[in-house]
């Protein structure tokens, strides 16, 4: 549990690694190992980045010149034209916003109904909070596939008034695949946040109670502030998982004008004749938000995914 | 200072509650309560009822018994592959991508520098859709124009790596494994960053060699991230369907579990029976694995 301390706050997450072992082994001088150890790294890394700089690559060539001389050789001419061309035919606009309706409010529901749990698992004790943890942890785990028949016949038995979809059921509707994300998601989120607040001071929640603070103050006012990274970290990862999710839509969702931006590449493949370019470079679209985001976030992210599993 | 408090809240009863918490209790845990069962539990019992019936989703449910699961196992051609697969994936992500996600995890955290590029670089395929990954897949390994067969420079012959039902199964694994390595290497990182060095220098000084101290010393103290890593690997694994469906919809060769299930549900005749009795085989295999795990997190819950 004490890792989480040192992973959680904001300041230089990934860093310690570089830090002080390195200093200490460089005055062992063992140089000629410390070599071999970054061909090593240097090839693996290039070997990760190659499928990704390959589909940029040939994203900004030309149809006629990768057919000919295929897609490992010196570039004649390069534009940009095909992530216009991407972004317009397969209306890709669109299904972002399809996306972000979708992901939006399924990761702030996500976390702050496991945000509650936990603190009642985790901060209040409650009685059985045990077995609640368990009965959250284990539906996270198990394969989507397994509920997926009986979710898909009982949406479509599920009326929805007009203003809410315009389908009239629950099926081919938002609201069912924010629903099923949000049901899905909690499990992990109400895992790692649990562990989380299991490491913050007592005392401070010991005051509150002094002070006569109800449930509700001691959750929202005392510990959700303290919780605020590992919302953070969660919240990015959260929103790469359901920006990525592909089966839901798939179906949930038979209106392809309510398709989230996954399902979008689809509208790029042609009946006889595809460009894979241009498959590449709305590949490319489709990949660059969650590749920013975790960019932009990067300490979040990977404090969200160690949160939940260090332990010490 | 887990003892401490723990000893603290069994002083506190239940009694500290106002009506108004309890309300509050009761509203917030309920509705996530009532919603994981409604989309997870429900479902999951429904699917194992559901597997004991015919039915086409429209018409009645007729009661079979276990004609779904006979049929499975002797009529079906695609069941038997599908669980080799399956078995297959999970023996690779395990003896080969989360190895692999250790190794570079331990050389990353023995301290080298640009160690928070690497981390970065290798973490990256993580963060991209499946639905991309199998995209790119095809741009490397495609027969007319993939990077591969050009380099093997073999176009009037072209290996067709995705299509042919021997090679393509190991290709989606090799593809799905580029993006477990980081998470596991992640992980596994977070877990090295918190073995108290005291120990490895314990060790060192005892006269144990670097692979001694790793494999003896360090690695046990690692259990908890094994047994998350462990459920992990074998989870995604149960789990893997976009890849597949996004390059040939999980047909010759490609064969899943999930794949079936999604088949029998939105394919052209939907049987819901039949498929839910493919559902309940899938949950069979993962309930296996997630009790073992929760066993193992109740005792370390039991530890704290």
């Amino acid at each position: 549990m004490t890792a989480h301390i040192h992973t959680a706050p904001p300041s230089g997450t990934s860093a310690p690694p570089a830090g002080k072992p390195a200093g200490r082994s460089r005055s062992r001088s063992r140089s000629r190992g410390r070599f071999g150890v970054h061909i090593f790294l240097m090839a693996v890394a290039l070997g990760f980045l190659a499928p990704l700089l390959l589909a940029v690559y040939a994203s900004l060539r030309p149809y006629e010149e990768t057919a000919q001389h295929g897609y490992f050789s010196f570039p004649k001419s390069l534009s940009f034209d095909y992530y216009r061309q991407a972004y317009s035919d397969s209306g890709m606009g669109k299904y972002f916003t399809n996306t972000l309706l979708i992901a939006v409010p399924a990761v702030l529901v996500t976390l702050f109904l496991a945000a509650f749990v936990a603190f009642a698992v985790s901060r209040l004790r409650i009685r059985g909070g045990m077995i609640l943890l368990m009965f959250f942890t284990a539906g996270n785990l198990l394969p989507p596939q397994v509920l997926v028949t009986p979710l898909y016949v009982l949406f479509l038995k599920i009326p929805l008034p007009w203003w809410m979809s315009d389908s009239l059921t629950l099926y081919d509707s938002y609201w069912a695949i924010i629903i099923v994300n949000i049901g899905f998601q909690v499990g992990f989120c109400v895992f790692v946040l649990s562990n989380f607040m299991r490491t913050l001071p007592q005392e401070i929640l010991e005051a509150a109670i002094v002070d006569g603070a109800g449930v509700w103050t001691q959750f929202w006012r005392i510990t959700l502030p303290l919780c605020r990274p590992a919302l953070a970290a969660l919240g990015t990862l959260e929103f790469t998982w359901i920006y990525n999710d592909f089966l839901w839509a798939l179906i949930f969702i038979s209106n392809p004008d309510k398709l989230p931006i996954t399902s979008s590449l689809n509208n790029l493949r042609g009946q006889f004749f595809t460009d894979y370019n241009l498959l590449a470079a709305g590949s490319v679209l489709v990949a660059l938000p969650t590749v920013l985001v975790f960019l932009l976030l990067q300490r979040h992210f990977i404090a969200g995914l160690t949160l939940g599993s260090s332990k010490g | 200072m887990p003892q401490k408090t723990a000893r603290r809240a069994g002083r506190r009863g239940p009694r500290r509650f106002t009506r108004r918490d309890i309300a509050v209790l009761g509203v917030l845990l309920g509705i996530p309560v009532l919603l994981d069962i409604f989309i997870i539990w429900g479902p999951t019992l429904a699917s194992i009822g559901l597997s004991f019936t015919s039915w086409d989703g429209i018409g009645d449910i007729q009661w079979v018994g276990g004609k779904n699961y006979e049929n499975l196992v002797d009529n079906y051609p695609a069941f038997w592959p599908a669980v080799r697969h399956n078995l297959l994936w999970i023996a690779f992500l395990g003896l080969v991508a989360t190895p692999f996600g250790l190794l570079l995890a331990v050389v990353i955290d023995r301290g080298v520098r640009f160690s928070r590029f690497y981390q970065s670089v290798l973490y990256m395929p993580v963060v991209l859709s499946l639905a991309v990954v199998g995209f790119m897949a095809q741009l490397i390994l495609g027969t007319d124009q993939g990077v591969v067969n050009t380099i093997l420079n073999n176009q009037n012959d072209p290996i067709d790596w995705l299509g042919n039902s021997d090679i393509n199964i190991w290709m989606m694994m090799l593809a799905a494994s580029w993006r477990h390595t980081g998470y596991v290497m992640i992980l596994y990182l977070a877990g090295l960053k918190s073995v108290d060095p005291a120990l490895k220098e314990a060790a060192q000084i005892d006269g144990a060699n670097a692979r001694q101290t790793f494999f003896r010393v360090v690695f046990p103290t690692l259990r908890p991230v094994n047994v998350i890593v462990g459920v992990i690997t074998v989870i995604e694994a149960l789990r893997a369907f976009d890849i597949v469906y996004a390059v040939n919809k999980g047909r010759n060769g490609l064969e899943l579990l999930s794949v079936l299930i999604t088949d029998n549900i939105i394919g052209e005749a939907s049987r819901i029976g039949f498929g839910s009795a493919i559902a309940v085989v899938l949950l069979t295999v993962s309930l296996g694995f997630i009790v073992t795990f929760l066993v193992q997190e109740l005792r370390g819950a039991r530890d704290r």
